[in-house]
């Protein structure tokens, strides 16, 4: 059985205009980046991988992982988790409440707590289980959009434009936390980016799409 | 990819039912009455009999030009006024000011707003009183005519009062989905003046989406009986007044002659609308022609102080009004021209006060019962149009806004015939059907906005953790709406709370709101009750939205992102 994320003959139509052809496999622990112009319609294409693709786009071809077809299943039973450029914590929740949204709900009580004072350690914010997610730094709130998607236990992530909004500094250590955790993981990712640093610091295969 | 919802859209259906249901049903119950036929009354239809008993009333033309004078002038004014203030200042400090004045007095119920301007205009009025006896040399209230004045100016300026915040307010909603701003500033850089800028740049985008509220205006003020009952005039009074009078009647067979008027009022509304549109067409060609001439008009000073004391003057008046309501309801011996009473007293909230407060109990049980069950219906709606990927075209928005423009004097009498024929007329869970249909329309124009708002991507991240579509809508979605859903709430029980004629109608007189209660005090002329009724009136739709205010700031006082939106 096939391991990864295997796009099999994929095309994407806006209604009759072809968009984008892609035959590709991303094997575990693996980070393909996906470089192109804006337009060229990489939204769209992990879009339809979360199966969150507006009506206006037709779809062809095959999207396997780890040999499940994910074309006729509903967002919510992929197991497909998405970082985007915007952390999109919650506002309304803590932050320990925005880690918990993603913990599968069979971990109950006390051990449910234990997993989230965890996750908060292993991204160096101890204590912060109550505060205002509002109340974080740009990189704090960035860490917490990362772990609260790696509760959820997905079998592929895939990146929007993940450091797109952070400083120099902030973004390699970001870069290097999202790659270690993944690889740590053996998660397959997919990444979608404008910055050619991103594509060589993931030291993965890259792919450009062409308009 | 398969749709993720399997259900038939049920609350979009739903919804569209209780829209047009009652409006049809009542429509269809006038027309069968108009001609005639009314089995109640043992009348077997059809014939032609309504319609000619109509034509030798004495009193038709007169009601008739009443009808189309008041409403065409009120809806003029109104708009004038707030295109006057939008032009000539919107974006500035004053305009912000004027803004937060007019906002609360969108929920001042029409009959109390009536009220109140009554105590200022009338003979024996604040501002009479203010001016006698040094300036007019009156001793006594004079023998005039300032109120239910026989041209209808006093229920003209009730009106006018009223529909300037409507206006304002759907304006500002379309505004911000145009880039005014940006629009302004090309204008004025290229040299013309504020209110030209405005008019020239941005109104032509503004009014094509103002316009069916413009229209809800027009069929309102056309056929509007409380403010009628209260400032217009009686003998003959407008032809909606006149209807009702012949819909209380104990002889069932004047329902018939009161629906062969209902359908001359739809007629009129209609022709009214026609003409309306007419207008807009011509002046929009003189606008384009004017346009490409390219005045400047920078010289609009005169224009912009003018545009800003009229709305001014509109708030002054609401508010004063409502400020004499006050008075007048703790008011002990109070004598002309002195402008304040000798003394205060409990006596009439001790007479009224405990009949009243019953009263208070329906009218919130009324609107609470008919606002939850629309926002179900609305929220519901929008949920499902979001999962099908459906939108609201331009036929549904004329559906939508189908119970505001259809005169509620031309389906609501038919309605309440049908209601007696199931015996179900006269119950509570019958006037809180027809305040839903009422209520519904609003509901949906304030929470569209926000509900579309909502970052999309918010549910994605959702999705993405095994979330599904009703945990989304539940954990995410409307906690995060809670402010704006608690506003439609609000918005919603105050439009139960001011709704006269369903409730009148409907209820049979054996469902008693505060604004029934106040209305039929007009005729009376116990002031010190009308006070007390027309303040209570405006309480129970102002509390709502107090509420709406202060909630969302407790329950997320520790969430900052919450707080600016």
């Amino acid at each position: 059985m096939a391991e990864g994320l295997r796009l099999r003959a994929l095309r994407i139509k806006h209604g009759d205009r072809p968009l984008l052809e892609l035959d590709l496999t991303v094997p575990p622990a693996t980070i393909l980046s996906v470089m192109g112009p804006s337009g060229v319609g990489k939204s769209t294409l992990l879009a339809a991988i979360t199966g969150q693709m507006s009506a206006d786009f037709g779809l062809e071809g095959e999207i396997l992982l780890n040999g499940r077809d994910l074309c006729p299943l509903p967002p919510q039973e992929r197991r497909v988790g998405i970082l985007f450029q915007d952390h999109l914590l919650f506002p309304h929740l803590s932050v320990g409440a925005n880690l918990a949204f993603g913990l599968a709900p069979q971990v109950r009580g006390r051990a449910r707590r234990a997993r989230i004072k965890d996750a908060l350690a292993e991204i160096g914010l101890e204590g912060f289980h109550n505060r205002d997610p509002e109340t974080l730094s740009g990189g704090q709130k960035a860490r917490v959009a990362l772990m609260r998607m790696l509760l959820s236990e997905p079998d592929l992530l895939l990146l929007d434009e993940p450091f797109s909004r952070l400083d120099a500094t902030l973004r390699s250590q970001m870069r290097d936390l999202v790659f270690t955790f993944a690889r740590d993981r053996a998660l397959p990712v997919l990444m979608v980016t404008h910055d050619a640093a991103d594509a060589e610091a993931a030291g993965g295969p890259i792919v450009q799409l062409e308009s | 990819m398969r749709p993720s919802l399997a259900l038939p859209p049920v609350l979009p259906l739903l919804t569209i039912l209780v829209l047009i249901g009652p409006v049809l049903a009542g429509l269809w119950g006038t027309v069968s009455a108009a001609f005639g036929h009314l089995p109640v009354a043992g009348l077997q239809g059809p014939s032609l009999t309504p319609f000619q008993t109509l034509w030798e009333w004495p009193g038709l033309s007169a009601s008739v030009r009443l009808s189309l004078v008041t409403g065409g002038l009120a809806t003029f004014l109104s708009l004038a006024i707030t295109l006057l203030l939008l032009a000539g200042w919107s974006g500035t400090r004053p305009f912000r000011a004027v803004l937060r004045l007019l906002s609360p007095l969108l929920s001042v119920p029409h009959a109390a707003a009536a009220f109140g301007l009554m105590f200022l205009i009338q003979p024996s009025g604040w501002i009479s009183r203010a001016l006698s006896p040094w300036l007019t040399g009156w001793q006594r209230p004079p023998d005039v005519l300032f109120v239910q004045d026989s041209m209808g100016l006093a229920m003209t300026l009730g009106l006018v009062v009223k529909e300037v915040p409507f206006l304002l307010l759907i304006s500002l909603a379309a505004l911000s989905q145009i880039d005014t701003q940006g629009r302004l500033r090309v204008a004025l850089a290229l040299g013309y003046g504020r209110m030209a800028a405005w008019m020239f740049g941005v109104l032509p985008a503004l009014y094509a989406r103002i316009r069916l509220p413009v229209y809800v205006v027009l069929a309102y003020s056309m056929s509007v009986v409380d403010v009628a009952v209260i400032l217009g005039p009686n003998t003959p009074p407008p032809l909606s007044v006149q209807i009702v009078r012949w819909m209380g009647e104990p002889d069932l067979t004047l329902r018939t002659l009161a629906s062969a008027a209902a359908l001359v009022q739809l007629a009129l509304v209609i022709g009214a609308l026609l003409l309306w549109h007419g207008g807009e067409r011509a002046l929009a060609a003189l606008g384009r022609r004017l346009i490409y001439c390219g005045p400047r008009l920078s010289r609009d000073g005169l224009w912009r102080a003018f545009g800003l004391m009229t709305a001014l003057l509109c708030v002054g008046l609401v508010l004063a009004g409502l400020a004499g309501l006050v008075v007048w309801s703790f008011a002990a011996r109070w004598s002309f021209p002195d402008i304040l009473p000798e003394g205060y007293s409990l006596r009439s909230w001790q007479r009224n006060g405990p009949a009243a407060m019953e009263t208070l109990t329906t009218t919130f049980a009324i609107a609470l019962a008919a606002t939850l069950a629309g926002l179900v219906l609305t929220l519901g709606c929008l949920e499902t149009e979001e999962r099908r990927n459906l939108r609201l075209t331009r036929k549904g928005l004329w559906l939508l806004y189908l119970p505001l423009l259809v005169p509620q004097t031309a389906f609501l009498p038919g309605m309440q015939t049908l209601l007696l024929g199931f015996s179900i007329d006269r119950t509570l869970w019958a006037v809180m059907l027809a305040h839903l249909v009422f209520v519904l329309p609003y509901l949906r124009l304030s929470l569209e906005g926000p509900y579309k708002a909502w970052d999309a991507r918010l549910g994605a991240v959702g999705a993405a953790m095994g979330a599904s579509p009703s945990r989304i809508f539940l954990t995410l979605r409307l906690p995060m709406l809670l402010a704006p859903v608690m506003t439609a709430l609000a918005v919603g029980m105050a439009v139960s709370v001011g709704q006269y004629l369903p409730t009148l109608l409907v209820g049979g007189g054996r469902v008693q709101t505060l604004t029934t209660e106040a209305v039929a005090l007009a005729a009376g002329g116990d002031r010190r009750a009308i006070g007390l009724y027309g303040l209570l009136q405006t309480a129970a739709a102002l509390l709502p939205f107090v509420l709406a205010l202060t909630l969302p700031l407790i329950v997320w006082r520790n969430r900052r992102g919450l707080q600016h939106g």
